[in-house]
């Protein structure tokens, strides 16, 4: 449990930061919460000459509403999340994922922007970004620019994100009127992995139809898996039990999981329609549809 | 029964707080990890990926080239000790570092001493080993198919990988009492192999001193005793003599049976030790705790009851396959390499019963008893629980019904089962009628039956087991030839305070404060003023340790009977102080006092002190005792356990709504710690019944080798455990207590494994083997159609 | 291999010290200032025996460099009793029989340290929440649970 060598760079600005990614390319990695990154490199499953930790880059950790946005710094911790008051009142898909990301203590230092970043497929906040519709905002040598969330997951591990980039925002887009979301997780205990889970954003239009759903699967295949087909079903639908099957069916459908300890594949895809379906079913409670 | 003392002399019944917390609270605890001493060096472990394979080669150099590490051990370096091979405690033997070739994932293969601990593990990185493959056999079922691959080939003569045949009860008449039933069932059980993975890892730090030519061993070990006569034993041959050999079990995170053998990294230590002359320290991570240590578990059961169609049983019919892995390791008594599963016709008067274990070698590590189980109580017990169950399925009859039919009414004890244990006493009936009271049993029934209706899936689920503990009595019990007494040595000092040293080893149990409540009991000292010490084989009497819940049983039975005969002496120095005749003085708590005259009297207190300062002319000054008790019987603790879940047909999950435990543990010495030890007990019977499992892939790769997969119940996943009780004494015991803390690991996963049976009995289930994952349920539902 | 000068304040008293680039915030505590009441449970961040209060929140500090602790305020559980009296937390853990072995229990009193510093009168529930990130195999948590709404209730 003890990870090998690394010289560690602990930068007070962001260009200081981002120059030393540039400088040491491959052979550095950021460091924000370290809740994923340490235990690889305790395990050695990972290792890294130099570790750049941005935790002493001020002006990364906020939550606020910001010009029809809710805008997240990459550094803002869970436990920030779990305790924010407009997150539980106005995203509470967010307040859902935040309360199933590993336990407690870890929360207290893993970051939202780590997690997007690691682009783990097992972890949480992906699904429910990709729900929401958000954007990512990366810095890097040549400035800022903004990343939809539909293009950020490009592989089992990897990212958008070029080299020398920092993700230092998430933005999400302040739902209409008559939206909620909710975020169901399966794990085996608490603090695991996802076995599956599913969130699901819907906007509910003044016919009482549906005008917009965002739907999205974790551990359901190498990266997040946004499910297009049933969300694109969705729209025009009633907020109906009939509907929230059908949709359910068609996520499971997009969902290529693979098979470990905690399911076959066969297990996990049922359970990606089944958690949608629990998800939509309270998303439709939360925006008053039901 | 209101407790014969008061609260401030802390006798039995008094749940009095803990005298061991004070330090804990301030994390003042010292654990082995805790130890520092000068110039102490540090070992860790270079480790095999392979199951199985030949080593052709041990590079060492570049992990010399580390800074800090200074050598490399190998099983070369102690061959020429003959140490690189050692005794198991079933008289197998297991390596300690190899020679030849590897026989399980995780074995260890190479030793780094380091200045400290980040340049060891940077060593143990940098060591480079050559592996060639060998066929891996984990399938022990295979692996006696003739033309498996012989695994023990260090074994001369040895064709095959069978370790042990054993066999207990009448063939002939359980054959034939099956044959003529009116009713059989029969289920295929798998209780598959679990770790008991304590908070504290193992460790130790292992001391030669070269001047005084004498070995401090600090180790996590349940048995100190056992351990320096092994050692002994084993290392003789280097000059380490048994009154130069002395190990100190400090303060010990958990034990349950998993700090009793002898692992690979103490010899390791203590060779390097003796060796280089300087402490070194072993501390295992939690990974190599998992992947090496001794599991639990893994028998294949297939279990067979046979009744009248009244369902009154005739017979018990059991056979098993017993998976130890490469080596038999476990830590049985010596005559029985099953430990105590012949228990296995439970709490019932099953008249023909015939119960045969065989043992195989697979390449896994070895092992085989260490889960808070006693002896593989806890495999007989599921597997009697399971099948009860299963016979009232088949003859539709309510399972507590079946039960109450079958138990062994309480006039019946003693109570000589057909597997050959005298039941010292038991009230089975008694403690299932309360756990139906107390969860409200006939309501529940009501409630399934309407649920039923609305097809949601609500089960209940009973156990009522019989324990067996208190290992035991010299005719049968032994372990390595070492009979299983144990001790306790009181001292009471001249202001009336006392010592009391024991040859158990207390791992959370609370034994410095119940020893002190049973010596209290006895002579009417505070408890407060007794001070308990275990652990120093240098102070310590001799005794066989804490596992299989024994130390109350023998233990706690030689302080009453070594409290009994300073209270012997000091009625003699009574008698001389009031000028009386011994047979002319009573005792009540804490004083002795002249029959008819309650104020000529005097307390314990002014005993000691004339004990010193004015005893009768031709005594010895002093006033102590020892006593090394050779229980005449096992204790048979007993309890009836009912679980209430109800399953999500959507996900599989099952949730426990309620658990009502309620234990018999006969005399409680102190209610709380009980409470506690039960409560523990609990969750870790629920951890096996819905979350761990170890298992091996065919090439021999652990799954679940890491927290991240071999699942630890959180205190989510904990029920808010309801307990109660009853007492019956045992007859045997000199305080009438039977010891408690494995009761509930031993009865907990059958109540669960019943309830979700239970939940799905209609669709036709009448068996699941543990964990009872969701997929596993849910799979269930599907193929009947019922899952959402 | 970087090393550092790090000041950290530990149970209110300052820490200088030179670290490696690597050493875990628990090693620091454990090996180099001898602060043996933080333990070692697991290598994957899942027991929480290593847990500490850092800048007010308890987290696994085995999952922390101590480079990261620069600057920060940490109350380990060597800091709970003031003035040789117990924390209430300490107390509770005492009446309700919280330990056993002992091992777990700095975490737990660290976790629950946090806990109190954040919610006044816990219900079961978010207890159990709180402490799920928590191992222990001795207590089952029912006592735990007790120990912690025994110190809630106290004067703090």
């Amino acid at each position: 449990m003890i990870p090998a060598p690394f010289d560690y760079h602990a930068p007070g600005s962001l260009a200081e930061a981002i120059g030393l990614l540039q400088q040491h390319g491959d052979d550095a990695k950021v460091l924000s919460g370290g809740q994923s990154l340490l235990p690889l490199l305790k395990l050695r499953l990972a290792s890294t000459a130099h570790l750049v930790d941005i935790g002493r880059i001020p002006g990364l950790e906020y939550i606020k509403e910001e010009g029809g946005y809710l805008k997240i710094g990459g550094r803002t911790r869970e436990s920030a999340l779990e305790r924010s008051d407009v997150i539980k009142a106005k995203y509470p898909i967010l307040h859902d994922t935040a309360l199933v990301i590993a336990d407690p203590l870890v929360r207290n230092r893993a970051t939202v922007g780590g997690n997007l970043a690691h682009a783990d497929p097992a972890n949480d906040h992906p699904a429910t970004m990709l729900a929401l519709g958000a954007e990512v905002v990366a810095a890097g040598a040549g400035g800022e620019r903004v990343i939809p969330i539909t293009q950020f997951f490009t592989g089992i591990f990897s990212t958008a994100l070029r080299p020398g980039e920092i993700l230092v925002e998430i933005r999400i887009p302040a739902p209409p009127p008559r939206s909620g979301g909710a975020y169901v997780k399966l794990e085996r205990k608490v603090g695991d992995f996802a076995t599956a889970a599913a969130a699901a954003q819907v906007t509910i239009g003044a016919d009482g139809k549906i005008a917009r759903a965002g739907i999205a699967l974790t551990s359901a295949g190498p990266t997040p898996i946004k499910a297009t087909a049933a969300e694109q079903f969705l729209m025009g639908q009633r907020p109906d039990t009939a509907a929230i099957a059908q949709a359910s069916k068609l996520a499971s459908d997009a969902a290529s999981p693979s098979a470990d300890r905690r399911g076959s594949v066969e297990y996990k895809r049922e359970m990606a329609r089944v958690l949608t379906a629990r998800a939509l079913a309270k998303a439709i409670a939360r925006a008053g549809g039901h | 029964m209101a407790p014969h003392t008061t609260f401030e002399i802390g006798g039995l019944g008094h749940s009095i707080k803990r005298k061991e917390d004070p330090r804990f609270i301030r994390g003042q605890g010292r654990y082995v990890d805790d130890i520092t001493l000068p110039g102490m060096l540090y070992l860790d472990i270079v480790r095999s990926p392979f199951a199985h394979a030949k080593i052709t080669r041990i590079n060492a150099d570049r992990a010399l080239k580390v800074p800090g590490v200074l050598a490399v051990i190998t099983g070369e370096t102690l061959a020429k000790y003959n140490l690189h091979w050692m005794p198991t405690l079933m008289s197998d033997t297991q390596m300690v570092l190899p020679t030849e070739k590897v026989m399980y994932q995780a074995q260890e293969v190479a030793a780094v001493i380091a200045t400290d601990r980040y340049a060891a593990a940077d060593g143990v990185d940098a060591v480079e080993v050559e592996y060639e493959p060998l066929p891996v056999v984990v399938d022990p079922f295979k692996a006696l198919e003739p033309g498996a691959p012989v695994l023990r080939t260090d074994k001369k003569d040895k064709k095959d990988n069978h370790i042990f045949h054993w066999e207990v009860g009448d063939r002939q008449g359980t054959d034939a009492a099956f044959a003529g039933a009116d009713v059989t069932v029969s289920e295929q059980i798998y209780l598959p192999r679990i770790h008991v993975a304590s908070i504290e890892t193992c460790g130790c730090v292992a001391d030669f001193d070269r001047v005084n030519g004498k070995l401090t061993v600090y180790m996590t070990t349940q048995a100190p005793h056992a351990i320096r006569t092994v050692v002994a034993l084993v290392a003789g041959h280097v000059g380490l003599s048994e009154e130069k050999i002395r190990i100190v079990a400090p303060d010990i995170g958990g034990g349950f049976g998993g700090k009793v053998p002898v692992y690979p990294g103490y010899v390791i230590a203590i060779a390097a030790s003796v060796v280089v002359g300087k402490p070194v320290k072993w501390i295992e991570d939690r990974m190599e705790n998992l992947q090496a240590d001794s599991f639990a578990r893994d028998y294949h059961i297939t279990a067979e009851l046979a009744a009248k169609k009244d369902g009154k049983i005739t017979g018990l019919r059991i056979k098993t396959l017993a998976d130890h892995g490469y080596a038999d390791a476990a830590a049985n008594p010596s005559k029985f390499p099953a430990g105590l599963f012949s228990i296995c016709t439970g709490s019932y008067d099953v008249p023909h019963a015939f119960a045969e274990v065989d043992g195989v070698y697979t390449n896994k590590p070895p092992g085989g008893i260490a889960y808070r189980c006693s002896f593989r109580v806890t495999e007989a017990v599921h597997a009697i629980e399971r099948m009860v169950d299963a016979l009232a399925q088949k003859l539709q009859m309510d399972p507590a019904e079946l039960r109450f039919r079958n138990f062994i009414p309480p006039e019946r004890f003693p109570y000589t089962s057909a597997l050959g244990w005298e039941y010292d006493s038991g009230n089975y009936a008694g403690a299932l009628k309360k756990a139906m009271e107390k969860i409200g049993y006939a309501d529940l029934r009501r409630e399934q039956a309407e649920k039923r209706q609305r097809g949601e899936l609500m089960g209940i689920g009973i156990s009522s087991f019989t324990e067996i503990v208190g290992a035991g009595p010299s005719k049968h019990f032994d372990i390595l030839g070492i009979k299983m007494f144990d001790s306790c040595e009181i001292r009471i000092h001249p202001t009336g305070k006392a010592i009391a040293r024991f040859g158990t080893k207390s791992q959370g149990q609370g034994h410095e404060t119940t020893y002190a409540q049973i010596i209290a009991e006895e002579l009417g000292i505070p408890a407060a003023h007794i001070q308990v010490e275990e652990g120093d084989t240098d102070t310590a009497p001799y005794g066989l340790g804490t596992y299989a819940s024994r130390s109350t049983p023998t233990a706690g039975a030689a302080a009453a009977i070594a409290a009994r005969k300073i209270r012997d002496k000091a009625r003699k120095i009574a008698a001389h102080l009031l000028e009386a005749a011994e047979e002319d003085l009573e005792w009540e708590t804490g004083r002795f006092f002249v029959k008819g005259v309650p104020q000529k009297g005097k307390t314990i207190q002014e005993i000691a002190f004339a004990a010193y300062t004015n005893h009768p002319q031709g005594m010895e000054a002093g006033l102590e005792a020892v006593n090394y008790y050779d229980p005449p019987n096992l204790t048979f603790p007993f309890g009836s356990y009912i679980a209430v879940v109800d399953i999500d047909r959507g996900t599989g999950m099952v949730k426990i709504r309620r658990f009502v435990a309620v234990d018999d543990c006969g005399t409680i010495i102190n209610p709380m710690i009980v409470e506690g030890q039960i409560h523990g007990g609990l969750t870790m019977g629920l951890a096996p019944a819905l979350f761990e499992e170890i298992q091996y892939d065919e090439a021999g790769n652990i799954q679940g080798g890491s927290f991240m997969d071999y699942l630890l119940p959180t205190a989510m996943e904990t029920p808010a455990w309801e307990t109660d009780k009853t007492v019956t004494p045992s007859p045997h015991h000199p305080l009438g207590a039977k010891g408690v803390g494995e009761s509930a690991t031993v009865g907990a996963p059958p109540a669960i494994v019943n309830a979700v049976v239970d939940a799905l009995a209609h669709l036709g289930v009448t068996h699941i083997d543990i964990p009872i994952t969701p997929e596993k349920v849910w799979r269930i539902l599907k193929d009947n159609g019922v899952a959402e | 291999m970087s090393k550092h000068n790090i000041r950290v304040t530990i149970n209110g008293v300052p820490h200088e010290a030179q670290v490696d680039a690597r050493l875990l915030l628990v090693h620091f505590l454990r090996d180099q200032l001898q602060m043996t009441g933080t333990h070692i449970g697991c290598d994957t961040t899942h027991c929480g025996a290593c847990t500490v209060v850092v800048d007010l929140e308890p987290v696994k500090s085995c999952t922390m460099l101590a480079v990261q602790a620069d600057g920060a305020a940490i109350i380990t559980v060597e800091g709970l009793e003031r003035d040789g009296k117990l924390h209430p937390l300490q107390e509770g853990f005492c009446q309700e029989h919280g330990l056993q072995c002992g091992f777990c229990t700095p975490g737990m009193l660290m976790t629950a340290y946090g806990l109190l510093s954040q919610t006044d009168r816990p219900s079961e529930a978010e207890i159990r929440h709180a402490i799920s990130g928590n191992l222990c195999r001795c207590t089952g948590y029912v006592n735990i649970v007790k120990s912690i709404q025994y110190a809630a209730a106290l004067p703090r």
